[in-house]
């Protein structure tokens, strides 16, 4: 190559033999086409089958059908704000300002799982409360919980295969039970992790669930030292086992409910940081870890403000997961990256769209005040 | 024959500084987005380089005003001058809008924009739903629009430097 690059200019130039300019344009078209390659390959055009946040997206709109404007998953929900008081405990772990002593102004979304955003509320369905902590100097802390202790995926791949099993037959307009039962077979961590899930009663609403972070994160303190944690938000509202009757209920039960509750009385809950042990599982939200970890309370979460999803702040707003502070890092769990991408895919989409009017309406939300 | 006039050192350094700055940037950002284990840890590097960018530009446009870059070999014809000023016009142009249209697109969604560790840039534009979507595609399209301008300039100086030997890779070569 450097021979051709070092050719002497030469003020007459001796024309080109035509096999030579044969020769050196190929050259030129070959580098160019590497090139093309090269950025070809990177940009996944060569591997059709890989796992991208688009595929992934993909499969939640396959599953729950494509609802213009929503969340493709935990697509129903309302949006709440309010307050964090920080009791200054978090200091000691975590450089960020959001555990100093103070308050803190909150924005949220409860929700339930799911990409249908007009579902009918149910057990079944897991609760999400996405939080947003508006930190003082601009910075911003973003997390999304659920009211399952264990997450039944260690991996976005096995996320994933489990959304493709359950995809309805179009035939029975059910899931093959053949196909989820090979599923589970190749994930006995699913099967430990739906146990452990059963193992624990069900609140009756969203105001008396705990909600937990899963996904373990590493904590940085100004010191510069880390320790692994996973968090969670225990209510103070007293709890009370979900009823078991499967009367017919109003369709929107759980929120209703929420709503009328916070026309109340502000709702409340305490943040929790479980502090890890060096050998704890970060990287498997599968497994809770072992009882008898350091558990901080850090503050107060009060939330006073309930909105419909076509007047809340938060229906713009993308939980990701790794929307962090300083003072508050990322693990080795594979989740944290997979989920910010696919947040990115699914809010990208969303964004995109005409709204539609939410089904919880304005009306619904504010029948109360 | 005389030597081909060279770009100033000022140029050249910036030119192939900024020339990996942004290769790198096209690889992170098309990779990243098809990327579900990588992809927090490359919107990370994305984002500050991206600034980078942003902020040599400035300096850069500022430096060919202070350094002209030499005349053109005498073997471009018109249509040629042309055509290397369009391509040079719009690789300054993108590397100063891509990385503001990233910006835009980042506030408009109103996602902080993390350069380091507490260090981020405010909001440029309000948060709107619609003008996040519309950035955000526009960011697509100007990078691979980048890209192809990138891929002009190579060939264009390929062929001028093996087939017209009119010694133009030497005017810019570190
Ligand atoms: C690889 C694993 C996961 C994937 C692919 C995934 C996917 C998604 C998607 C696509 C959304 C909608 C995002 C948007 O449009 O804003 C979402 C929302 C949500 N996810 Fe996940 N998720 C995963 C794991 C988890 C885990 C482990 C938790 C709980 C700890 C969780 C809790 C939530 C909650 C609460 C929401 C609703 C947030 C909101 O109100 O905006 N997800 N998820
Ligand atoms: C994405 C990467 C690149 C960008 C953005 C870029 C941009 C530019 C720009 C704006 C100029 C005009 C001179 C100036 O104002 O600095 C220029 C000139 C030049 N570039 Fe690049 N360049 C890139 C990559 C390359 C590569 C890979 C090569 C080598 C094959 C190359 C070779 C040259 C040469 C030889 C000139 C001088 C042209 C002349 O004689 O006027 N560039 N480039
Ligand atoms: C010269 C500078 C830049 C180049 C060449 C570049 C290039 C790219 C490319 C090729 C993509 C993938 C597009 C796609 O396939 O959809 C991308 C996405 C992206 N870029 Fe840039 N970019 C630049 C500057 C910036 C800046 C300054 C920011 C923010 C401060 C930024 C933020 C992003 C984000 C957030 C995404 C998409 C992430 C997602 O959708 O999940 N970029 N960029």
């Amino acid at each position: 190559m450097s021979t051709y690059l070092e050719a002497p200019v030469e003020t007459e130039r001796r024309p080109l033999s035509i096999a030579i300019t044969v020769a050196r344009l190929a050259l030129i078209g070959v580098a160019l086409v590497v090139v093309a390659g090269a950025f070809a390959y990177l940009g996944g055009w060569l591997s059709p089958n890989n796992l991208t946040p688009a595929r992934f997206t993909d499969a939640f709109e396959r599953v729950d059908g494509v609802h213009a404007g929503f969340r493709r998953n935990h697509a129903k929900g309302v949006g709440v704000s309010g307050v964090f008081e920080s009791n200054g405990n978090g200091a000691r772990f975590s450089k960020a300002a959001v555990f100093h002593p103070g308050r803190v102004p909150v924005v949220g979304r409860f929700s339930l799982s799911g990409g249908q955003p007009d579902v009918a509320d149910g057990a079944d369905a897991v609760r999400g409360l996405g939080l947003q902590f508006n930190l003082p100097d601009g910075e911003v802390w973003r997390t999304a919980m659920i009211n399952l202790p264990v997450f039944p995926f260690r991996t976005p791949e096995a996320f994933y295969q489990r959304l493709v099993a359950s995809k309805p037959d179009p035939n029975t307009g059910k899931p093959d039970p053949a196909a989820v039962q090979a599923f589970l077979d190749r994930h006995p961590e699913i099967v430990q992790a739906m146990n452990v899930i059963k193992g624990q009663p069900l609140a009756s609403g969203f105001d008396n669930s705990t909600f937990h972070g899963l996904n373990a994160f590493r904590l940085v303190n100004s010191t510069g030292s880390s320790v692994p944690v996973r968090w969670v938000l225990t209510p103070m509202q007293p709890f009370e086992a979900a009823s078991t009757a499967s009367s017919v209920q109003d369709k929107n039960y759980l929120f209703d409910a929420l709503i009328a509750q916070i026309h109340r009385q502000p709702l409340r809950w305490q943040l929790i940081l479980v502090i890890g042990q060096p050998g704890d599982p970060t990287h498997d939200a599968t497994v809770a870890w072992p009882a008898g970890r350091e558990r901080v309370d850090v503050g107060t979460l009060t939330l006073d403000r309930v909105d419909a999803e076509d007047t809340s702040a938060a229906t713009d707003i993308n939980f990701d997961p790794l929307v962090l502070p300083a003072g508050i890092a990322p693990s080795d769990d594979p989740l944290l990256s997979a989920r910010s991408a696919v947040y990115s895919q699914s809010f990208t989409r969303r964004e995109g769209e005409a709204k539609q009017p939410s089904p919880i309406t304005p009306a619904d939300v504010h029948r109360g005040d | 024959m005389p030597a081909q006039p060279r770009f100033p050192a000022v140029s050249r350094l910036l030119h192939w500084t900024m020339a990996v700055m942004v290769l790198i940037m096209l690889c992170i950002g098309v990779a990243m987005v098809v990327s579900l284990g990588d992809y927090h840890a490359l919107v990370s590097i994305h984002r500050p380089l991206g600034i980078a960018i942003l902020i040599l530009v400035v300096v850069r446009f500022v430096n060919r005003l202070i350094n002209p870059p030499p005349p053109l070999p005498a073997t471009m014809s018109r249509a040629e001058r042309l055509a290397a000023t369009a391509s040079e016009l719009a690789m300054y142009g993108l590397m100063l809008v891509l990385p503001l249209v990233g910006w835009g697109m980042l506030s408009a969604a109103r996602y902080p924009i993390v350069l380091h560790g507490s260090v981020h840039l405010p909001f440029i534009l309000p948060h709107n739903a619609v003008l996040y979507a519309v950035l955000r595609k526009a960011h697509t399209i100007l990078a691979y629009l980048f890209f192809l301008t990138f891929m002009a300039h190579v060939g264009a100086i390929l062929f001028h430097t093996l087939i017209v030997r009119d010694g133009m890779l030497r005017r810019m070569a570190p």
